[in-house]
């Protein structure tokens, strides 16, 4: 298993925890990745404004990987969202299409639809499985709940994105659940982080981030669990403003490698717990062989 | 005396400007930050902070920094092997050019109290650092013309570099040549070393020259007898030897010799060697007296750059000296293109045409805008969508071989811009997303002044043709930009159930969703059905939808609503360029 990894923008300016713990639980489930600095931007910020800058910036990324022959393994999942409506609309045949495949060629670049994109979760699950993961887990979780939060641009969708049923997906939870942790239910399990309009219209972002939180607690969740740094970011950099301004308690997030990788047995500093603004040191307190293993 | 005279006027030109050059790190502002610091407080900041980080730890990060990034240049080296070896080639050979060579009356001489420079190691030294000059001159302009790296932009500026340091060069080497091969350089020699009198001596010193090291002369001619080259070289070596080593030994001059030699004497008749020393001096004194003002003045500025950005930090740092450091960063940037080769956002630049995507140009243009000059509207629009459009990657930060701070400088300049009051549709984006992280940095007022009046300008005329009394115009029926894409014809399979609108968290949001969101998702749908374009891109809904997609799954007709609503974003912003195209009052941003 070889994938030509896609880290996107966030992940090395904002969210570096995510690209090192990602790089760690997937070492120990044998897959390998391979970096390119070539790829740029997904495309996902321009398609507010520009359908042409928005698609050829995700064709870019999707030649360059054709080019070295390796399907993607995107991190974001508005990156996986993105560079999956992409590939949706590279299928077809039009003006727009013509315009992009000619810019790729200034660029001795071209892309004929002969990879694959795939999240970092539908990876784990679909390509190394469960079995494989169970087997690595040395420290599983006891008396732990989290409340998985899918994220919007993965499952829908679901025609282009394929990820999961959109109505009832699993994936998620079973990830969650093979490390020994509980998937809480939850309402807003399937609803928007409110990251997209995070900058443009903030009372709404945060208000969408607050019912999330709150849903969350209500569950009993012990953490929110994410597998995206747009949504990431706004559970723990905007919910530590948040916490600052009206100074309720927070429901921290883990993301889920650093979930996954505690139980791995691999070390809270590898996987960047101490990154995360919100603390989620607390957490190695539900590995079962307990408090030895914490920091 | 003329030459003393250009050389003091040049060195004064030189002085004058490193001051004036240096005086504008403290007296410049940009962006938001540096608005309400005064020129003295940021002098004795800088002073403070100079010699703060002198007597403490950080002096090693200094040391450190200096070798490796400052004289080894490791972080050129970790981008591009070719690159690296151009700029060292041209650092390290014209810095010792200028110190044993330019200076060698206050260095070379005193140091060495053999100095001589027609005697080796120095002759043979002197041409070797000359060719390394020429041959990394010799890269930069493969690079940019030939190799065509991309995203690599080639200024008047970066055309002046190229220029003065091969005329410098050049005329050096050919000045080299012409004196090799001149008869009139070698009977000063003569006259001045060797004092002959004798007729057969002085035919027998200048064959042993003409036949050895390349001296042209109207007298003799290969082929020479034995026994007179034998006598001559007994004269070279009485006379001459101890102060001169064998011509070959300046081996590019002696090239050049040799390619002449066929109009040696006819050069040499009209005084070719004083007019190219004349060009290799006026060059000299051209690039010392402009250097300030070139962007050769990174010589002083980038290792500045690159020292106080190893110990300088966002909020640890007096934001006195975080406004200076970002004035001194726009002359420590060579115009390297290495920041956008990395550019994440570089497509856009492809796509849309606006070189101040990219983050070289913006340097480029922030000079001019800390100078003061005043911009036009049409300018301010295109630079503030470039700056504006940048994911916040780092990345250009990562990768400035002169360290330069792009990031906090971006976010610095970007908010000055969008406070200008010229409508910038980019913020209703998820750029905007890192501006939104970075709220507390900016005042309340400040930070929703943008969004008024990008929404305002992405509304159009929505409210006009909102009202009752509005005649309902059906003339945009055939929106071109809409047939583009398949997907978006699929409006017309909605029935009107209102599924799309029930499930869509931002209208539930609401106690009164319509009032604030101008139009609910399923009325959207059913102006386009109407033909009513207009209408339907000017609904404050378009901007606030989270893109979650909800309603698109939800679709019993498998309308792609959330697809629709980016092509009518798309439209809205197209329109409201046009509009502000059509009545830009022009700004001024001085």
């Amino acid at each position: 298993m070889k994938y030509a990894l896609f880290l996107g923008c966030n992940i090395p300016s904002r969210v570096e925890q995510y690209d090192f713990s990602a790089r760690a639980v997937l070492k120990q489930a044998g897959v390998q990745l391979v970096d390119n600095r070539d790829f740029n931007c997904c495309g996902y910020p321009m398609r507010n404004v520009d359908q042409k800058a928005f698609l050829f910036s995700s064709a870019v990324n999707l030649a360059l990987a054709e080019k070295a022959g390796l399907d993607i393994l995107a991190l974001c999942k508005c990156c996986f969202g993105t560079l999956k409506e992409a590939e949706h609309l590279l299928k077809e045949e039009g003006e727009l299409q013509k315009e992009v495949h000619g810019l790729l060629a200034q660029r001795g670049l071209k892309y004929t639809g002969k990879i694959q994109i795939k999240h970092f979760l539908s990876v784990l699950y679909h390509d190394v499985g469960l079995e494989t993961l169970k087997s690595k887990i040395t420290m599983p979780y006891k008396d732990f709940k989290i409340a998985t939060h899918y994220g919007c641009h993965a499952l829908r969708p679901s025609k282009i994105t394929q990820f999961d049923d959109p109505v009832a997906p699993s994936i998620f939870d079973n990830l969650v659940e093979v490390t020994g942790a509980k998937s809480v239910d939850w309402t807003r399990k399937l609803e928007c982080c409110g990251a997209p309009v995070l900058g443009v219209n903030d009372d709404l972002s945060m208000n969408l981030t607050k019912k999330k939180i709150s849903s969350g607690k209500k569950a009993g969740a012990d953490y929110l669990c994410s597998a995206c740094p747009y949504c990431h970011l706004q559970f723990d950099t905007v919910q530590n403003m948040m916490v600052s301004q009206n100074g309720n308690d927070p429901l921290a997030s883990i993301l889920y490698p650093q979930l996954l990788g505690l139980s791995m047995g691999i070390d809270a500093r590898t996987l960047g717990i101490g990154m995360n603004q919100l603390d989620i040191s607390g957490v190695t307190s539900f590995l079962e062989s307990g408090e030895e293993n914490a920091e | 005396m003329i030459f003393n005279l250009l050389l003091y006027i040049s060195l004064a030109v030189f002085t004058f400007g490193l001051i004036y050059k240096i005086s504008t790190w403290f007296s410049r502002r940009i962006g938001i930050s540096a608005k309400q610091i005064p020129t003295s407080e940021r002098v004795s900041a800088a002073v403070k902070g100079v010699l703060g980080t002198i007597f403490s730890g950080k002096i090693l990060t200094l040391i450190k920094v200096f070798i490796l990034d400052v004289v080894l240049q490791i972080r050129i080296l970790k981008e591009d092997f070719l690159r690296w070896l151009m700029h060292m080639l041209i650092y390290a050979g014209f810095m010792l050019l200028l110190l044993m060579h330019a200076l060698e009356n206050f260095i070379s001489e005193p140091l060495f109290t053999d100095y001589y420079s027609t005697i080796n190691p120095f002759m043979f030294l002197r041409d070797l650092f000359g060719l390394m000059v020429i041959i990394g001159v010799g890269i930069a302009i493969y690079r940019r013309f030939v190799l065509k790296v991309p995203r690599l932009k080639t200024s008047a500026m970066d055309h002046y570099a190229i220029i003065i340091l091969a005329v410098i060069m050049l005329s050096g080497v050919i000045l080299e040549g012409a004196k090799i091969t001149s008869y009139t350089e070698y009977q000063i020699m003569v006259e001045d070393y060797a004092d002959l009198e004798d007729e057969d001596e002085i035919t027998a010193l200048e064959s042993y020259w003409v036949q050895n090291f390349g001296t042209v002369s109207p007298n003799v001619q290969a082929p020479f007898s034995e026994d007179v080259l034998s006598m001559g070289k007994d004269l070279h070596e009485g006379s001459c030897m101890d102060c001169h080593s064998a011509s070959q030994w300046a081996f590019t001059g002696y090239a050049t010799a040799k390619i002449i030699k066929p109009v040696a004497l006819a050069l040499d008749r009209v005084g070719t060697s004083t007019i190219l020393w004349y060009i290799h001096f006026l060059a000299c004194f051209i690039g010392l007296a402009y250097l300030p003002f070139s962007k050769m003045f990174h010589i002083f500025a980038t290792p500045v750059s690159l020292l106080a950005n190893a110990i300088m930090e966002k909020d640890k740092s007096d934001p006195a000296n975080i406004a200076t450091r970002q004035v001194m960063e726009l002359d420590a940037c060579t115009h390297c293109g290495t920041c956008s080769l990395r550019c994440s956002a570089s497509p856009a630049f492809d796509a849309l045409g606006n070189e101040y995507i990219l983050p070289s140009e913006k340097m480029t243009f922030l000079k001019t805008l800390a100078a003061g000059k005043k911009l036009s509207t049409r300018k301010l629009s295109a630079i503030q969508e470039g700056v504006y459009l940048c994911t916040n990657c780092d990345r250009c930060t990562v990768v400035c071989p002169s360290g330069i701070n792009l990031k906090e400088l971006w976010f610095n300049v970007r908010e000055d811009l969008v406070q200008r009051g010229f409508p910038e549709p980019l913020v209703l984006s998820p750029f905007s997303f890192y501006r939104g992280l970075n709220r507390e940095n900016i005042s309340t007022e400040d930070y929703a002044r943008p969004l008024t009046d990008a929404n305002r300008a992405v509304a159009g005329k929505f409210e006009q043709v909102m009202d009752p009394s509005t005649p309902i115009s059906l003339k945009d029926r055939e929106i071109v930009e809409l047939n583009e894409l398949p997907s978006t014809r699929t409006f017309s399979y909605c029935f009107g159930c209102q599924t799309c609108t029930t499930v869509c968290p931002v209208v539930a949001e609401y106690e009164n969703p319509q009032e604030t969101l101008g139009l609910l998702p399923h009325q959207i749908m059913n102006c386009l059905g109407l033909g009513l374009v207009e209408m339907a891109s000017g609904p404050r809904m378009l901007w606030d939808c989270v893109t979650c997609y909800q309603c698109q799954e939800h679709c019993p007709q498998n309308v792609e609503i959330t697809d629709i609503f980016f092509q009518l974003k798309n439209l809205a912003v197209k329109n409201a360029a046009k509009v502000a195209d059509e009545s830009s009052p022009d700004l001024e941003a001085a």
